[in-house]
This record gives structure tokens, C-alpha cells and sequence, in this order.
């Protein structure tokens, strides 16, 4: 039998940079808050030995535990999904701070067309041009939007200079840029020098000491090139454990309980009383009973969470109608890698976020009129540091084993450079999330089920923006340049990116989205759905820019409603 | 072939066994059971000395080299061979035997890796289509119990030797046989079994030396790659490559 805990103002599923934000701001209000944290808990203290490549950043210490749970895959409904049983294409958070711990900071703030992408893609192209493509506007404006997008900026202390193609900021930077490197003039420069308009990447690796909002002291980034998929253990990296948490635990209005796995939203049809949840340790059952319930706990279990709580109205694949579980989109990533056979450069220099942008194929920058794709891309040459394991760059023709392999390996691992490209992607009916009919987690629910290929739209933004990398890396000057695999159907397999978004959708009608725009739900007015889940499509930069404003903007909301109630939108 | 010419081959592929093994001659005095002298050199009563064993840099007995999940030399010596093609010694230096590849990946099977306790491995189980990944009900310790004993089946019925005997192009044929998933396994594809055994090469050679491949380092050094660095901030703008002599996490205790 549950155990039922003492009631509270709110509670908090999941605790990375979405928890932690509406903790850190609910609590500085005195509400108070409980926030349920599957893992364990961690910061700067547990990272004394983190420069391991194999356990962290192949291992994926940090990730979620697949055993416990994961998601189902196939690439079309007529399939049978299976369990990805290994992480892969993208690395699951688990833990204090989620995700927040590991990524690399690349810190954007999505482009105004993507919040009006329907709107403005129809007024000037027509609405041929959106045919066969779900998407929708977000119910919310840039400008609307642009002072949550700082408040995020200064709690992560992004360090950056403003692009001349990216959105219009109403104040600079927190932080300056990062270091400028050989590699980064050299993307620069060949960028340039073909009309483009690069810039630094917006940061969250600070550029200098620096202290938020919340009284968190971040050190200098130290450039030690073990950033993606490892903690910082000098807390020089924009991580919730760092930034937001501490502050929050100090209101003493927060409590926050890890290897706390939260099973249910306990609700009667409008409105939730609380969650079920079970000690991952002990196996003891606990209900929490809460005036508002806020999930933070990513796209997955945002969307899975409410379909096994038989909350919101689950999403239809055939007739495109119900919401929970709609518009799931990923990211499209057309890149070059150059090798360059006389020079040889710092590559295991670096740090998660030190790279330069160009925006000039990034949203509407460019003209769509006679391509069959819209939206586009942030391209980047990201100098975040390879290591031995994972970096095993070679030309092409290159065997995969053996004494060529090893003697190519070698010689690129300090002559390979390479660019990508952060690609939108756009919703199509048929891409989705439900939950298995047959897979389990380690507590009997439904594991969510992923139904997802690439289209026709993401062939094409491919095929065009590879071209525009590939002539921007043949400027820098290498001695080849690598054939670029064809987009074909999206494997489950090779890491890509973990910028997985939709599934619990914003928007202005109650028909077409599942939140409004404090991403509070249409159906249950005191539950807040915050993260990329949120996202209608995803756009042509990293997130979390985008997610700390929304739950910048939510925080706001939620304050609002513990006063007055209703809906707010 | 004439009886001596015979006899001339069998000593030769010994001796090659012998040095693709890692086993130090003596081991095999005294018949069959070759189990616990993988790696170290033992005196007659069986216990290891540590005068004998392979050192380790700065003559320390380099405990690290002895199996924690292979019980059988045979099967061990399959690994050493195959891990050898995938990452050779030659010109570029070191190849995987000599940077303790095998011992990584014992060690790797003997622990959390090997039994894939942090993966999904719940049934029902179903083959998968080329883009839902990994299906195999195996755990990895019993796809390399598999994968190996098979390279050497498919050996001894294509060549008429173990597959530690053959020569390299041999060696690499069947390899590229498993590769392309020609070959029928129990429980797990030919081609899932190599790639598993190719990432574990190379994860063995660069890996830190904690793991007990990598020796010395010397898989780094190949690639400049400088190991664990605390900071790289008075370096970052350097126009000229900067080379650093690799550092380990050991130096986080010393
Ligand atoms: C390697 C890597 C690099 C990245 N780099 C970048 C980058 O450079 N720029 C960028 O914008 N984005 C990047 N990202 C993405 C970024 O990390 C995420 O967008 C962001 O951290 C999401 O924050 P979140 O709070 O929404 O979710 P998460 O950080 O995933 O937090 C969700 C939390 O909820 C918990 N949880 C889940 N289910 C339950 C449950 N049932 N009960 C209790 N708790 C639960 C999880 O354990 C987790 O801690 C990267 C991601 C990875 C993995
Ligand atoms: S690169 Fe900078 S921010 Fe990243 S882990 Fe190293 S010191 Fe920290």
C-alpha cells in the first residue's frame, strides 16, 4: 500500500534544468515545492575523476539506466516496434540536473519564424508550400518571448556575440564570447570569404568567472575537452546542479527527493491531486498530493506519463486528431569532414560550446521559393575536443580495420576537422509517439513507443545544406573532403543528437495543442507540461535555449495561478 | 606433405601460437591444461614470480595481465589472434597484443559491460529490421563465447587450423566473412559479434591504462593525444601544434 505524504503547493517531476528553473523560482516565492528526481544526487564533488573517456563518454555513465526503462522504435506504423536496448542515437538523462550535467552548452534562442512558421511560411510562399507538413505556430511571439529567453541567458551565464542573422536581443550577452582558436578563425574566414556572417557560438562554458541571478559562482572554463557527456569538475559549465539547484534548496521552500520515479499522475478528469511515485532503492510506494503537478521530466516521459495516467487526449496517427504524443520531431544533420594531410591541429583542445555559427541557411534567411523543403539550419564548425575512442575520423575509402584503418585513424586524429549542421525538422502525420502494446518498465507500465523516419522535406534540407558545408569546408582547404551518406531511413543506432522535441505541444487552440503558452494544459488547468515536448517542430539550433525560456515563461505562469486560478491563455 | 615437412609446420604454427597467445615459452611444458598461465610465467610449482612476469614500465609486476573472464587459453589465444588483425602491430607502432587489448577485454566481459546491466534485456525477443539495433538476447559475454568458438569452427573447416594457426590474410578473410554476416551464429549475427569485437579493439587501445589495455600509454601516444589534462586554457590559441607528453587518471592518486 502507498504511503501518503503530507500535501504540498506543487510537485515537481524530474529535476534538470526545467525542474530546476520552476524550483529555484517557485521556491524564491515561498510556494512549496517537492521535486521527484529518478536518480541519483550529484555535482562538481562526484566529477574528481571524470576525465575518463571510456566509462563516461562511451559507457554513458551518466545516462539513463536502460534496464530500468527505455522506449520502443520502428521507423513506420506497419511495423513491430522493439526496445532500443542500448542508447545510442540519443543519450537519455537520469539524475540530478538531467541532462543539464552533461551536455555541451551551445546555448541558441530559436529564430522569430519558427514561433509563426505557419503563419509566415504560408504568407509568403503559400499554403502549397506547408503541404503534408503538420506544423503550427506556437501560440507565442519572439518578441513575446525575448525577455524569458534572458532570464535563462543569465542564470546559465551564456557567453556570446550577437549574430547578425539571428534574432534581435534587447541586452548583450551575460558573458563575452569564448576564445577565438585557429580552428574557429578558419571556419570564419572561409565563411567570409563566401559572403556569410559568422559568429562565436553562444556559450554556456563561462569566458570568465561569473555570478547569476541566484548567487551561483561559475568558474573559467578551463578548455579540457572532456565537456560533452561528462560533468564539470570545476563548475565552469552551465549545469542546474551549479546554477539553479543550490539556490533553490536555500529558499527552504524546496524539497528534493532523489531515486524518487514517479508512476502516476493521480488526477479526477480536470484536474490532478497529485503523483504516485516509488523509491527506486527501497521499492516503497509513496503519493505525494500537490495543488499543481509540474513535469520536467523530458520529452519521453512527459508524453509517456500522461498516456499511462490516461490524462490529455492521446494523439491519432490515422485521422491526425487528440494531442498527447503529436508532432514528435528530432534533428536533421548534414555535415562535411575535411582532412587535411599537412597541418596538424590541437583537436584534443576544447571545450563543449567554443565554436563559430553561421545563420545564412537558418530559418526563412534564404529564399524557399524554388526548393522543396522550408526552414533550414544553424551550420557550425564546434571545437568541443575529441578524444581517442569516439574520434576515429577517416577518409571515405578507408577500411574500417586493420593496418590502414589504424594508420589513418592516427594521422586524422589531429588533421581531421569537421562542420555540422543543426537541421529544423518538421512534423508529418505519421511521426509519433504512443505507448507499447507489449514492452514493459522495471514497474509494469507501458514502455513509450517511437514511430519515426525521415521525410521527403528532410531529404531535401539535407542534400542542400550538405552542399553549402561542403563549400565552406573546401575554402578551409583541406586535401579531401568525405562523400556524405545519403539520408535514408533514421537508425536507432549512431549517436545523432539528443534533441529529441514535440509529443505535449504548444499552441493557441485547445484542438491542435495539448498547452497553452505558459504550458500549462488545456485539459487540466493546474498541470504544467515544461521542455522540448512543448516544441510544435523542432528548429535549426540546439534547444535548451529555448526550453530555459519556456520554463522561464511557465515559472511565471505557474506563480500566477497558484494566486488566481483558471486558465491562463 | 612429407612427414618432416610436416612436423616442421606443426613446431612453426606452435611457435606461432605461442607468441600470438602471449604465452611465454615453458607454459606449455607438461601437456594439456594450460589454464592460469595465460600472461605470466610461472615457476614448477605454479605460483607466479616476480622476476618472470611481464613488467609493466618501471619494472612493476603488471597484475593486470592475467584473465578474469576467459578460463580457456585456447579460446583466449582466438581473441589475441583476432584483435591483432583488427589493430596490427606495424610501422605505426604497437598493435593490440602488445598494448594488453586481450586483457581489456576480458576484463570489460567480466564486469557491468559484459553482462549488459545497464541495457534493456527484457523479452520478447525479435530479429529487428537494420535500423532498430541491437536484438540479441545474448549478453556480450556469451556473444564473444559464441563469436569466438565460431571463428574458430569456421577455421578448422575452411583452412583445416585453428584460427590462431593461419596466416594474416587468412585470418582476415574470415573476419570479413563474420563482418558481412555470412556466417550462421546461435543467438546473435555474425556481423553483430564483429562489430562488438572491432569497438572492444579499439576501445582497449585507448582506453585509459586503468583498464589494463592501453599500455603504457602507447595507444595515446600514437595519436598525440595527450590523456587526462587538467586545463588546456594557455594553450587553446596556439597557432603551432602543442605536444604533450600523456598524462592518466592514476595521476589523480599519486
Ligand atoms: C551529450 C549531450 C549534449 C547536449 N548538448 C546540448 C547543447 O549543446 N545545447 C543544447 O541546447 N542542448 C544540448 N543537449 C540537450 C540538453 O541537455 C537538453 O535539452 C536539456 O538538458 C533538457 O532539460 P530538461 O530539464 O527538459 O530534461 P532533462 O535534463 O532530461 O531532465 C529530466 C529529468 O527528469 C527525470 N525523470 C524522468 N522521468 C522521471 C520520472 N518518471 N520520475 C522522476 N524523475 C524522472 C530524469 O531523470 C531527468 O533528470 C545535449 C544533450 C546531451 C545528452
Ligand atoms: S571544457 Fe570547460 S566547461 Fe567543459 S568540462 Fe572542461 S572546464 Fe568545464
Amino acid at each position: 500500500m502507498a504511503k501518503t505524504l503530507p500535501k504540498t503547493d506543487a510537485v515537481i517531476v524530474g529535476v534538470g534544468w526545467a525542474g530546476g528553473i520552476i524550483a529555484a523560482e517557485l521556491g524564491k516565492q515561498g510556494l512549496k515545492v517537492v521535486g521527484l528526481e529518478r536518480g541519483k544526487e550529484r555535482g562538481v564533488k562526484d566529477y574528481y575523476v571524470v576525465h575518463d573517456e571510456l566509462r563516461y563518454g562511451i559507457r554513458y555513465e551518466l545516462m539513463q539506466d536502460l534496464s530500468k526503462e527505455t522506449i520502443t522504435f520502428r521507423n513506420q506504423g506497419k511495423e513491430r516496434a522493439l526496445p532500443m536496448r542500448q542508447l545510442g542515437s540519443f543519450l537519455l538523462g537520469e539524475g540530478l540536473g538531467g541532462s543539464g550535467v552533461h551536455w555541451n552548452g551551445h546555448t541558441f534562442r530559436f529564430l522569430p519564424y519558427d514561433f509563426e512558421i505557419k503563419s509566415q511560411t504560408v504568407k509568403k510562399y503559400g499554403e502549397a508550400k506547408i503541404k503534408g507538413l503538420q506544423v503550427q505556430d506556437w501560440g507565442i511571439t519572439y518578441d513575446e518571448l525575448e525577455p524569458y529567453f534572458y532570464e535563462f541567458e543569465k542564470a546559465a551565464g551564456i557567453g556570446g556575440e550577437e549574430g547578425e542573422l539571428g534574432p534581435k536581443r534587447a541586452n548583450p550577452f551575460p558573458n563575452p564570447p569564448m576564445k577565438e582558436t585557429p580552428i574557429t578563425a578558419r571556419f570564419k574566414e572561409a565563411a567570409k570569404s563566401l559572403g556569410m556572417k559568422p559568429y562565436h557560438m553562444p556559450s554556456g562554458n563561462m569566458s570568465q568567472a561569473y555570478e547569476n541571478q541566484y548567487g551561483a559562482k561559475l568558474a573559467p572554463c578551463q578548455y579540457c575537452a572532456f565537456c560533452e557527456r561528462f560533468g564539470c569538475e570545476y563548475g565552469a559549465k552551465a549545469d542546474p546542479t551549479v546554477a539553479v539547484i543550490p539556490f533553490a534548496k536555500e529558499t527552504g521552500n524546496v524539497d528534493i527527493r532523489n531515486f524518487a520515479n514517479v508512476t502516476e499522475i493521480i488526477h479526477d478528469g480536470k484536474k490532478a491531486t497529485g503523483v504516485r511515485y516509488v523509491d527506486v532503492q527501497t521499492k516503497e510506494e509513496f503519493i505525494q498530493p500537490a495543488e499543481m503537478v509540474i513535469l520536467t521530466s523530458y520529452v519521453m516521459n512527459n508524453t509517456r506519463l500522461l498516456l499511462t495516467s490516461k490524462l490529455g487526449r492521446p494523439y491519432n496517427p490515422d485521422t491526425g486528431s487528440g494531442v498527447i504524443g503529436k508532432n514528435y520531431c528530432y534533428q536533421i544533420l548534414p555535415g562535411s569532414a575535411g582532412f587535411f594531410d599537412e597541418e596538424q591541429f590541437n583537436t584534443f583542445m576544447g571545450a563543449g560550446a567554443l565554436g563559430a555559427t553561421v545563420d545564412d541557411y537558418n530559418g526563412d534567411n534564404f529564399d524557399h521559393s524554388d526548393l522543396g523543403f522550408i526552414h533550414g539550419g544553424s551550420i557550425s564548425l564546434n571545437q568541443s575536443g575529441y578524444r581517442p575512442i569516439q574520434y576515429n575520423m577517416v577518409p571515405t575509402d578507408t577500411p574500417k580495420w586493420g593496418s590502414k584503418f589504424k594508420e589513418n585513424s592516427i594521422k586524422y586524429f589531429t588533421r581531421a576537422l569537421s562542420i555540422g549542421t543543426q537541421g529544423a525538422s518538421m512534423p508529418v502525420q505519421h511521426n509519433y509517439m504512443d505507448l507499447d502494446p507489449s514492452y514493459k518498465d522495471a514497474y509494469g507500465l507501458p514502455l513509450l513507443r517511437l514511430t519515426y523516419d525521415f521525410t521527403e522535406q528532410d531529404k531535401n534540407l539535407y542534400n542542400y545544406v550538405g552542399k553549402i558545408t561542403d563549400k565552406i569546408m573546401q575554402e578551409m582547404g583541406p586535401a579531401k573532403i568525405n562523400d556524405r551518406q545519403q539520408l535514408e531511413h533514421y537508425d536507432i543506432v549512431p549517436y545523432q543528437t539528443t534533441h529529441n522535441t514535440g509529443g505535449v505541444i504548444m499552441g493557441a487552440e485547445p484542438e491542435t495543442s495539448a498547452v497553452n503558452n505558459y504550458l500549462q494544459m488545456w485539459d487540466a488547468e493546474n498541470v504544467f507540461v515544461i521542455g522540448a515536448s512543448a516544441f510544435p517542430h523542432n528548429g535549426g539550433y540546439n534547444p535548451t535555449g529555448t526550453v530555459g525560456a519556456l520554463a522561464y515563461r511557465a515559472a511565471e505562469g505557474i506563480i500566477k495561478y497558484s494566486k488566481e486560478g483558471g486558465l491562463l491563455a | 606433405m612429407s612427414e618432416h615437412e610436416q612436423k616442421q609446420e606443426s613446431t612453426m604454427s606452435r611457435r606461432r601460437f605461442i607468441r600470438n597467445s602471449g604465452l611465454v615459452a615453458g607454459g606449455l611444458v607438461g601437456g594439456g591444461i594450460l589454464g592460469g598461465l595465460i600472461g605470466a610465467n610461472m615457476n614448477k610449482d605454479g605460483t607466479a614470480t616476480e622476476e618472470n612476469a611481464h613488467t609493466n614500465g618501471h619494472n612493476q609486476v603488471a597484475y593486470q595481465q592475467s584473465p578474469l573472464y576467459f578460463t580457456n587459453p585456447e579460446i583466449f589465444g582466438i581473441l589475441q589472434a583476432a584483435v591483432e588483425r583488427i589493430y596490427p602491430k606495424d610501422e605505426n607502432g604497437p598493435g593490440a597484443n602488445d598494448l594488453d587489448v586481450p586483457f581489456f577485454i576480458d576484463h570489460q566481459l567480466a564486469g557491468s559491460w559484459g553482462n549488459n546491466t545497464r541495457e534493456y534485456m527484457q523479452g520478447p525477443f525479435f530479429p529487428g529490421s537494420n535500423f532498430q539495433g541491437y536484438q540479441s538476447p545474448l549478453k556480450r559475454h556469451e556473444v564473444f563465447d559464441v563469436g569466438l568458438v565460431a571463428l574458430q569452427t569456421y577455421s578448422n573447416d575452411k583452412f583445416n587450423k585453428p584460427f590462431a594457426e593461419l596466416e594474416g590474410e587468412q585470418q582476415d578473410e574470415i573476419l570479413t566473412a563474420f563482418e558481412e554476416d555470412k556466417v550462421e551464429l546461435r543467438g546473435v549475427t555474425s556481423r553483430t559479434f564483429f562489430n562488438i569485437l572491432r569497438a572492444a579493439t579499439i576501445e582497449g587501445v585507448y582506453a585509459d591504462p586503468a583498464y589494463a589495455g592501453n599500455k603504457n600509454m602507447e595507444g595515446w601516444k600514437m595519436k598525440d593525444f595527450p590523456g587526462h589534462q587538467m586545463s588546456y586554457i594557455n594553450q587553446i590559441e596556439s597557432e603551432k601544434f602543442v605536444k604533450i607528453e600523456p598524462n592518466s587518471l592514476h595521476s589523480y592518486t599519486k
